[in-house]
């Protein structure tokens, strides 16, 4: 699996720290600030860009353009001073910053800067333009929405990296490939323990067990991530009731 | 990275939902829904060779303040061993992490979910006397329920009934019991309660004083059980003015106008059933001259029998 993104490392991995990536962003510690910042804008970027591409109804450059700016802001000015955990969460604040952005890049006319078309940032619009090609185009109304809904699967996709990663690291290629295929893969579930079994070359009861490992640090890696990109806990459990669809009392 | 298309998106969240149970005693099944605070999962107990619920917490906490309550909720319903409140079997911790209890499977449903096949309102006042002892047992026992409502009471095949849902429950202090479940708990004392002025309920079945946030005693639990009456009585075609009125005394705004106990409720909903006077109730004459006939219609059929062959006899005696 590629890299889509350089930034914050590779495919954006998170600190290890289990501080909040809001503190680090804020830091003083331009080391710190700039790969909290990095991991950021891995899990948003391509969220932001599907999003000024349909809300805004930019063309392809224009996205592309804008995304890039609106990221180079965020890294260079204090963009998340103002943000305030208790008023919002933080993909709320984000997508608000987006809108104010593009209305006063309008408004200021600004474009001709855009002309160049200088990559700034490296990010892979060709590939966030064929998944957007992929996805049933949202009306006016729902695009709250689908900006969650994209943050949702670009916070899954980094995990999945993460994981493969991990996986792979320790020697665990079957892992990762049983959770691939049952988990990721159209058709995987209809294939039964002892179909998969055979494929891999592995005792039964060794499938089970090692799908429940994949599935297990996967959940793991996706609340890890989670936890570091909310300011507070109840953020984190209302960002968790969203992105898995649960219920949190 | 991997496009993850929505189906893919769909299945991943299911994985990350199922509870991991390798190297437990327990095999997935299915998942039954949603309780307070966690998921409900049908799990095989392999060792015992039966089916019992697996109840989870969704995500783990940070603060940790969601495994204490599920724990405390586990250990709260272990103590109160009663006909009317589902039996915990075990509690653990997952190998994801998350903590979880199990208890017996109850199958059946809803009482909101049964209310249709219960046309008859004795039916249903019997089931609300269940309901009623279980609580009055958990009072006894210095537990609050504080989440009584339709959805929380299991009518299973049998008619048993279980009230359900205890992870808002409140031990009161002045219980030994509560120091028992304190004790065994890892929740500290002042812990095991929720804080002063934190809302917890569900909004028309909640006391008024427990929507302030106040200091709650046992008539909260009087004021949900006349809201679950109301409820049972709503969708009559026959209304009962007696119930209409127990429920009204249960559900009064001033706590000190209601029920002083579940008991003292119960006892008012058992003597409409035996067809006596109801405390909250005032009859006119006439009334309680047509409950008396109803309640004494046997004797009185009797007498009127009797005196009946009396006159016959003397009647055929003068001819």
């Amino acid at each position: 699996m590629p890299d889509d993104t350089q930034i914050g490392g590779p495919a954006g991995r998170f600190p290890v720290t289990r501080g909040s990536l809001l503190a680090a962003a804020r830091s003083s510690d331009s080391d710190e600030r700039q790969r909290a910042l990095g991991t950021l804008i891995a899990a948003y970027w391509k969220p932001v860009y599907k999003y000024i591409r349909l809300r805004w109804q930019k063309d392809n450059d224009g996205a592309k353009d804008l995304t890039q700016e609106f990221f180079v802001r965020l890294l260079e000015k204090d963009f998340l001073d103002s943000y305030d955990p208790a008023r919002a969460r933080l993909r709320t604040f984000l997508r608000v910053c987006v809108d104010r952005f593009i209305s006063n890049q309008e408004k200021a006319a600004q474009r001709q800067k855009r002309g160049s078309n200088q990559q700034i940032l490296s990010l892979d619009f060709e590939t966030a333009e064929g998944e957007l090609r992929q996805v049933e185009i949202p009306s006016p109304e729902n695009m709250d929405d689908f900006f969650a809904h994209e943050w949702a699967r670009s916070v899954f996709s980094l995990a999945v990296k993460r994981l493969q990663d991990e996986c792979f690291a320790h020697g665990k290629h079957i892992h990762f490939q049983l959770f691939q295929l049952y988990d990721i893969e159209e058709g995987g579930k209809e294939l039964t323990y002892a179909q998969v079994a055979e494929r891999f070359g592995i005792k039964p009861s060794d499938a089970t067990n090692y799908l429940a490992y994949a599935r297990r640090e996967f959940r793991r890696i996706v609340l890890d991530q989670l936890r570091e990109m909310t300011a507070s806990e109840e953020e984190f459990r209302r960002e968790a009731r969203g992105l898995l669809g649960v219920e949190v009392s | 990275m991997t496009w993850l298309s929505d189906s893919a998106l769909s299945r991943l969240r299911a994985a990350m939902d199922v509870p991991d149970l390798t190297g437990t005693r327990y095999q997935f099944l299915e998942k039954l829904g949603r309780g307070g605070m966690g998921e409900v999962y049908s799990v095989e107990d392999t060792v015992l060779g039966r089916r019992v619920a697996l109840k989870v917490i969704a995500i783990t906490d940070a603060s940790g303040d969601l495994e204490k309550r599920l724990l405390q909720e586990a250990r709260v319903i272990a103590q109160l061993e009663h006909p009317g409140i589902v039996p915990v079997h075990d509690a653990g911790t997952l190998p994801d992490g998350r903590v979880f209890y199990t208890m017996k499977l109850v199958t059946g449903s809803r009482l909101d979910q049964r209310l249709a096949e219960l046309s008859n309102l004795a039916d249903r006042l019997r089931i609300f006397e269940k309901i009623c002892e279980a609580v009055s047992f958990a009072h006894a026992r210095g537990v609050l329920h504080r989440d009584l409502k339709p959805q929380n009471v299991m009518v299973g095949r049998f008619g048993e009934v279980l009230v359900m849902d205890w992870g808002l429950s409140k031990i009161l202090r002045e219980s030994a019991f509560s120091a028992n479940v304190v004790r065994h708990s890892a929740v500290r004392y002042h812990e095991a309660d929720t804080a002063h002025g934190m809302v917890v309920g569900t909004p028309g079945y909640m006391a008024p004083e427990q929507k302030r946030g106040e200091e709650l005693d046992q008539r909260a639990d009087v004021y949900s059980l006349g809201a679950i009456l109301q409820f049972l009585l709503d969708s009559l075609e026959v209304p009962a003015r007696a119930v209409a009125a127990i429920a009204g005394k249960a559900m009064a705004v001033e706590r000190a106008a209601r029920y002083s106990s579940v008991k003292d409720l119960a006892s008012d909903v058992a003597h409409y059933l035996d067809g006596l006077p109801v405390t909250a109730y005032p009859e006119s004459w006439v009334s309680r001259a047509w409950r008396w006939t109803v309640r004494n219609r046997a004797w009185l059929l009797l007498i009127l029998a009797y005196l009946a062959m009396r006159t016959l006899f003397i009647l055929w005696r003068g001819r």
